[in-house]
């Protein structure tokens, strides 16, 4: 039954103007991926307004490949320039750059894009099998579990984002308060909008995506002066031959990442987890460990395809549960909701077209992508050496331009100013960004849930627990928002002492 | 660093207690058919409280001399701040596609030093492509000032 549909999903991908959003959508997303300020999220935001016109499922296809585009673009970025264009990409410039100060950037290139493609590929065939059991099962969820689920979300921002976690709940805490300024659905009443009209509308979340991503980011680079000085990479089908040809020698670690990064990746702020420790895990079973940093293959390989499987996961609880598992399954959700689709497990039985349209461009959109990055990258990183007098207008006019398109305020561009500032400030004090968005986006489904549950209870909390899978899922949840204070005191009943301090998650 | 810590979750509380204040406003306990408006604000509003609290103790607990920019820093951030924040008041007087033109062209020369050429082509190149993308293919409207009426649009 699942092929049939993948069949039918095929059918859709592989029409000629969906195959071209495709080329375009990599395209666009490998440029957005490789510009300092547009990550994935905040290119996705941007183009948004633009598929407002289109058929729903060649707009998801459009902004899926965006998406992917972004993923192999940020690979560009970390391993010629030693700037990692996303926080998951860090683990890559630890192996990459040497490599290619080497000279040997050719052959890292390949073996980021080949390692990106197996992982997103990896977690694609599990979507395909997954997806619609998820699907059945959330069918008979209620609004505790939903709240459930989405409490286990947060959690997870909490209890494996590393960072702080107070930080992190704050975010959490802004995300929704900012979601629920303006009219109250349900009740009527206008909330916080302090006698403004103006906040009737409350805050789109695309605009403080673009805001706090790419803002905020353009101001922290300028901060740190960048300038982009990167190493050069030749490029020929010799090189990418050879390189393939060594690495299906790495298979242990191309599996083993792959699960780790799927594994990590269906929970909300995984990638960067799971690209540092499949990079930690590869470092430990390598028989030359002491390779590693100094630019050895595998130290690129494993980080990037438990990235990218990590990337594609969280298209899972996106299109099964309408929960997003990063910033940028999170924009295209509200996509979702702007095309006039309900996210959620009822896709798979009204919109089957869409759904298995959209599995399968992941696919296509996959292959599509690493057969234009491998051909063109002399040209995308050519982009880095156009002068910063330009990108920076540039960038701040496209931003603008996303931001105004949203719903033809020009306040909203204000309002992307105001959260350009406060991404800023927040990065540089290590409140992570991602929560904040995700909050945002879900605060009326979260608060709906929740309402709905208490409704049902008449008031009590005690629903949460009782039923058996939202209890399962709650007590889930409330161990990991437990987990930064079980942690110290658990390492110091074994008397292990504090280890460093992990990379943070944005 | 550790001043703008402080700065950042004393604010964090002013917004906490501004919706906590709305939120009693609009009622936090249960209305005739469910929770009342304020509920889900409230206690949003309460944990975030709490949790600025936290930050404040623990970061009054530790020693950090390091400066939330550094002096030099501050120059290169607030480059790009001004103009941009010059720009958005720009568009809302000339439209977004003559302002983000002089912004573009304004930068270049300042910043990049380009020459008048470089500035103007991609300046107005930029502009022109974003209006044929915009206005004429995708259909979606940007602001538009007086020389977009007087071309006719």
């Amino acid at each position: 039954m699942g092929f049939e549909n993948l069949l039918l999903g095929f059918q859709v991908a592989l029409q000629p103007n969906n195959l071209l959003l495709a080329v375009i959508g990599v395209a666009l997303g490998t440029v957005i991926g490789v510009l300092p300020g547009l990550g994935g999220a905040n290119g996705v935001a941007i183009l948004l307004p633009l598929t407002f016109s289109m058929p729903p499922t060649s707009a998801i296809i459009l902004l899926t490949s965006i998406y992917w585009g972004a993923l192999f673009g940020g690979a560009i970025t970390s391993i010629l320039f030693n700037i990692p264009g996303e926080p998951w990409s860090v683990a890559t410039t630890f192996d990459g750059f040497p490599m290619a100060r080497r000279g040997e950037g050719g052959p890292a290139l390949t073996a980021a894009f080949t390692s990106s493609f197996v992982g997103a590929l990896f977690s694609v065939i599990l979507i395909t099998f997954f997806a619609p059991i998820l699907a059945e099962v959330a069918l008979k969820f209620g609004p505790p579990e939903f709240f459930a689920i989405q409490l286990l979300t947060f959690s997870s921002f909490i209890g494996l984002g590393g960072g702080s976690p107070l930080k992190s709940l704050v975010s959490i805490l802004i995300g929704f308060i900012l979601a629920s300024v303006g009219l109250d659905i349900v009740t009527g009443a206008l909330r916080l909008t302090f006698g403004f009209t103006d906040l009737m509308k409350g805050f789109d979340f695309i605009v403080a995506v673009i805001g706090l991503f790419g803002i905020g980011e353009i101001l922290l680079t300028m901060e740190e002066g960048l300038s982009f000085k990167g190493a050069s990479a030749k490029m020929s089908p010799r090189i990418v031959w050879d390189t393939w040809r060594i690495l299906p020698r790495y298979w242990r670690t191309f599996v083993r990442s792959a699960f780790i990064g799927f594994w990590m990746g269906f929970k909300p702020g995984g990638a960067t987890p799971a690209s540092f420790m499949s990079y930690a895990f590869a470092k430990r079973f390598s028989r030359h460990p002491e390779r590693f940093g100094k630019g050895e293959i595998e130290g690129v390989i494993a980080p990037e395809t438990a990235a990218h499987a990590a990337g594609g996961a969280s298209l899972l609880p996106m299109i099964t549960l309408g929960i997003p598992g990063s910033p940028t399954a999170a924009v295209m959700l509200g996509g979702l909701i702007i095309w006039g689709l309900q996210p959620g497990p009822m896709l798979f039985k009204e919109k089957p077209e869409f759904v298995w349209g959209l599995i399968a461009s992941m696919y296509t959109g996959n292959v599509i992508g690493v057969i234009m990055v491998l051909a063109f990258v002399p040209a995308f990183a050519a982009i880095l050496r156009v002068p910063f007098a330009i990108l920076t207008p540039l960038i701040i006019s496209i931003c603008a331009v996303g931001a105004y398109s949203v719903n033809g305020r020009m306040l909203d561009i204000w309002y992307m100013l105001i959260f350009g500032v406060i991404g800023y400030v927040f990065k540089k004090l290590d409140y992570p960004l991602a929560p904040l968005v995700l909050a945002l986006v879900l605060g009326d489904l979260a608060e709906n849930a929740l309402r709905q549950s208490l409704i049902m209870s008449q008031g009590s909390l005690l629903i949460f627990f009782v039923r058996p899978i939202s209890g399962a899922i709650t007590a889930v949840a409330l161990f990991f928002f437990a987990l930064p204070v079980i942690t110290p005191w658990w390492r110091r009943l074994r008397g292990v002492s504090e280890p460093a301090a992990s990379p943070r998650e944005t | 660093m550790r001043a703008a810590d402080l700065t950042t979750a004393a604010l964090l509380m002013a917004v906490g207690a501004l919706v906590v204040r709305d939120a009693l406003r609009l009622g936090v306990g249960w209305g005739t058919d469910g929770p009342k408006s304020g509920f889900f604000p409230f206690w949003l509003a309460v944990v975030l409280l709490a949790c600025c609290l936290g930050i404040i103790v623990k970061t009054l607990r530790r020693a950090d001399r390091a400066p939330f920019v550094a002096r030099a820093a501050l120059g290169p951030v607030l480059k790009v701040l001004w103009p941009a924040i010059a720009a958005v008041l720009l568009m809302q007087l000339v439209g977004l596609y003559v302002a983000s033109a002089i912004y573009m062209g304004f930068y270049m020369r300042w910043i990049g030093r380009n020459s008048w050429l470089a500035v103007v082509a991609v300046s107005v190149g930029f502009s022109v492509s974003t209006f044929l993308v915009f206005e004429t293919w995708f259909l979606v409207p940007m602001p538009k000032g007086p020389l977009e009426t007087w071309l006719g649009y």
